[in-house]
């Protein structure tokens, strides 16, 4: 799907970053259709993809070069287009309309019988009924039987087993009495019963769908390949699945490693943030190591390869991640365990209702209608929707406070979390560097040192450039700029000579520090400039509302320890330091084995095995794309509230479910023994059925307003 | 009653052109992507808006 290397047109498929509005859409589609090369480019602006058709003049990566010159980030799409989930939704999609329009048909026919039709109409209504309702229901119920079929053959019992069992025994007994012209069929209530249940089940799948494979998205974080130097010293571009040890690569500044290897030749700076989570760049020269997916930023570098493909660190972390998913997937979600309760209790109660009509002398016929009756009545029509709706609800009021959620197991899993445990950088703090206090520049030196910043990648740079530029300040015009690596740019304003960067480049004596930088303008005093990674505005307050809602926090950070100490004890927190990502997940393993279920909140790709493996997970936004897509959450900005709030309307939410069951399981005490006493026609069932279901809708309406 | 023979019929046809109006709208990928639906509407073909995305369009 990448690298079209033949002539005939090839699709290639992009995960594009900031697309915000329709402008964007425009301007990509538009813009790529410009290349060479390039048939047309569609937007898929909900999946934040393009699918670009090609033919072979137009390789991956001039392809990735073209979006990122009209202003996208962009990563080749490696993963399949299609995800198992958004299959399976459309698939539900499909059964819900069959089951809307046969329900509809049906109903309307329903009605003129309940009126009064007698004799040969109602038999004909009876017909067409039956000839609408068993095909519909032979389609729309597959995802029932299917589910059904497959946990009784295990020995096992869901929701899904006395849903088919209903559905199927009322259509052939329902079939039996149109044939004989008898008084009742419930084709109507079969099909109306698919079709409350498939929604629920629509809605639920939809929650899912946008969710995609974690370890996919992982191993898109690497380079697709790179250009390797060959014997001539010419270079060439190999995919990464051609890479090998022993082989020599150039990687440009500003490119990602495509495998791990050593360096050669040249010094730079690499920036590891995806790897160890630190957003300081760690400087490299001639022997040191450098890992696939970290980006070079400073100067090309030479690199011998030393592993490549599925032998490099990045594809042991993604292996790591693979497994710890299986242990969350053994998580029983509320509605199967309820079902575990209900299934056996309803399918005795039927059939002790056929037996002691049968008993006390009734036709096997009337008995059995009975039994049916029994059966439609209690199927779990509003259970089926008690759960999903309340979550769909509650998704779409946290999504406007700002926290994404991707699976309505997740919120499940969420409101029974007992502790969370925090990464540092990026999650108690804003992982970005900021300035520490004002910036100590005079006006003329700031409009200076905002066109040097603009003029360099390193990220102490971008931080004051964002600074200045927010505090409104413009660039200075600037002449013969040039950048050093590892040490700074220079320029020249107005014939006077500045520099910004390592402070003794600059000419100061101060220490080292990496997040201390110098500017001097001409021979005006050296400004030194100081940055931190600050913490989330609100992070003492969001951990005062954890620990009211009953969570004690505990930071889990890969940083030195002196950094993660002055943090904990800012904040009055445990913490451990130095955690490589397979020591966090051990420890939250470690926990869990203990009886505890834990939060974890973390961004970085050192926590995707950590967030894969613990009880429920949550990611800033800012987070690499593995924390995201590893995290069951999401929370937007720099505040770090939405954690609780999710926390505390998961718990609101859990609690809806509830009362929904209990509401549902009212109806059916009310509806039961009128089935029993044989008074159940299905005008009663079709009232009974669709009153509880708005109930149980009606209930979870009010979960709009569980953020607040 | 003979009204029925055809009435049923038509409303029955109906019904079914609309669910093969939607198994056509599924198949066609127009619920794929709603959100960006909801914007291409914004989209302006025309010159005006079209000058104005060319501008910001660096060279290719």
């Amino acid at each position: 799907m990448s690298a079209a290397t033949a002539t005939h047109p090839a699709t290639s498929v992009f995960a594009v970053e900031g697309l915000r509005c329709a402008g964007c859409i425009a301007k990509l589609e538009t813009g790529l259709a410009g290349v060479p090369g390039v048939a047309g480019a569609r937007v898929n602006f909900t999946t934040r993809r393009v699918s670009i058709t090609h033919d072979g003049a137009a390789d991956a990566e001039t392809l990735r070069s073209a979006i990122e010159r009209l202003g996208f980030p962009a990563q080749p799409f490696l993963g399949s287009e299609t995800t198992p989930q958004s299959d399976e939704s459309r698939a539900l999609m499909k059964a819900l309309g069959v089951a809307g329009f046969a329900a509809v048909n049906i109903m309307l026919l329903s009605v003129s019988v309940w009126s009064g039709a007698q004799g040969v109409t109602r038999d004909l209504f009876h017909w067409l009924s039956a000839l609408i309702a068993l095909p519909a229901i032979a389609y729309s119920g597959r995802p029932f039987f299917a589910s059904a079929w497959a946990a009784l053959r295990h020995g096992r019992t869901n929701m899904d087993v006395p849903i088919s069992i209903g559905v199927v025994l009322t259509a052939a007994i329902s079939l039996f009495e149109t044939i004989v012209g008898g008084e009742h069929a419930y084709f109507d209530g079969a099909t109306m019963l698919l079709f409350f249940l498939l929604a629920g089940r629509f809605l639920d799948s939809a929650m899912r769908a946008r969710a995609s494979d974690s370890v996919a998205a992982l191993l898109r974080q690497t380079a697709p390949g790179g250009h390797v130097v060959g014997k001539d010293g010419g270079t060439a571009w190999r995919a990464a699945a051609e890479l090998a040890p022993g082989m020599r690569l150039l990687v440009a500044a500003g490119e990602r490693f495509a495998s791990d290897g050593v360096v050669e030749t040249g010094s730079s700076s690499v920036d590891r943030a995806l790897i160890t989570g630190e957003n300081v760049p760690v400087a490299v020269a001639p022997g040191g190591a450098v890992l696939a997916g970290t980006i070079n930023l400073d100067a090309p570098l030479t690199v011998r390869v030393t592993a490549a493909e599925a032998d490099t660190v990045i594809a042991d972390i993604a292996r790591m991640m693979a497994d710890a998913g299986q242990m969350r997937s053994a998580y029983v979600r509320i509605a199967d365990r309820a079902a575990r309760l209900y299934a056996p209790a309803v399918h005795s109660l039927a059939a002790l209702s056929f037996l002691g009509w049968w008993l006390a002398g009734a036709g096997w016929h009337d008995a059995l209608m009975i039994a049916v009756a029994v059966l439609i009545i209690t199927c779990p029509c509003a259970l089926g929707l008690a759960v999903p709706v309340a979550q769909v609800v509650a998704s779409g009021a946290l999504m406007r406070a700002g926290v994404l959620i991707k699976d309505g197991a997740a919120l499940e899993r969420l409101a029974s979390a007992t502790a969370v445990f925090f990464d540092k950088t990026g999650t108690l703090t804003l992982g970005r560097p900021t300035p520490v206090g004002d910036l100590p520049l005079t006006p003329a030196e700031a409009g200076a040192a905002l066109a040097l910043a603009q003029a360099s990648r390193h990220p102490l740079a971008r931080a004051l450039a964002a600074a200045l530029a927010q505090a409104g300040t413009s660039a200075a015009a600037a002449a013969d700029m040039a950048e050093t690596a590892g040490l700074g740019v220079a320029a020249r304003f107005d014939g006077v000579k500045a520099r910004l960067g390592r402070t003794d480049w600059v000419g100061s004596a101060a220490s080292g520090d990496t997040l201390l930088t110098a500017f001097r303008l001409g021979d005006g005093p050296v400004r030194l400039l100081a940055f931190h990674d600050a913490l989330r505005p609100d992070a003492a307050a969001a951990l005062a509302r954890l620990h009211a809602l009953g969570l004690e926090a505990t930071m889990i950070s890969g940083d030195r320890p002196a950094a993660v100490a002055a943090i904990a004890g800012q904040l009055g927190m445990a913490s451990r330091a130095e955690l490589q990502p397979g020591e966090k997940l051990a420890l939250i393993e470690a926990a869990q084995a203990g009886g505890a279920r834990i939060l974890m909140v973390g961004d970085g790709l050192n926590d995707g095995p950590a967030l894969q493996a613990a009880h429920v997970s949550m990611a800033p936004a800012s987070a690499s794309d593995v924390g995201k897509t590893a995290a069951d959450l999401v929370f937007l900005g720099d505040r770090l509230l939405p954690v609780a709030q999710a926390v505390a309307a998961a718990r609101r939410t859990m609690a809806v479910v509830r009362q929904n069951f209990a509401l549902a399981i009212g109806y059916n005490v009310l509806a039961v023994p009128l089935a029993i006493a044989g008074q159940v026609t299905p005008l009663v069932a079709a009232i009974a059925m669709s009153g509880s279901s708005l109930i149980v809708i009606g209930n979870a309406l009010r979960l709009r307003g569980c953020t607040r | 009653m003979n009204g029925l023979f055809f009435l049923i019929p038509i409303a029955l046809g109906l019904g079914l052109a609309g669910l093969a109006a939607f198994f056509w709208a599924i198949r066609s990928q127009q619920f794929d992507d709603l959100d960006g639906a909801a914007l291409r509407i914004l989209i302006d073909d025309g010159p005006v808006a079209a000058d104005k995305d060319q501008a910001r369009l660096p060279p290719a």
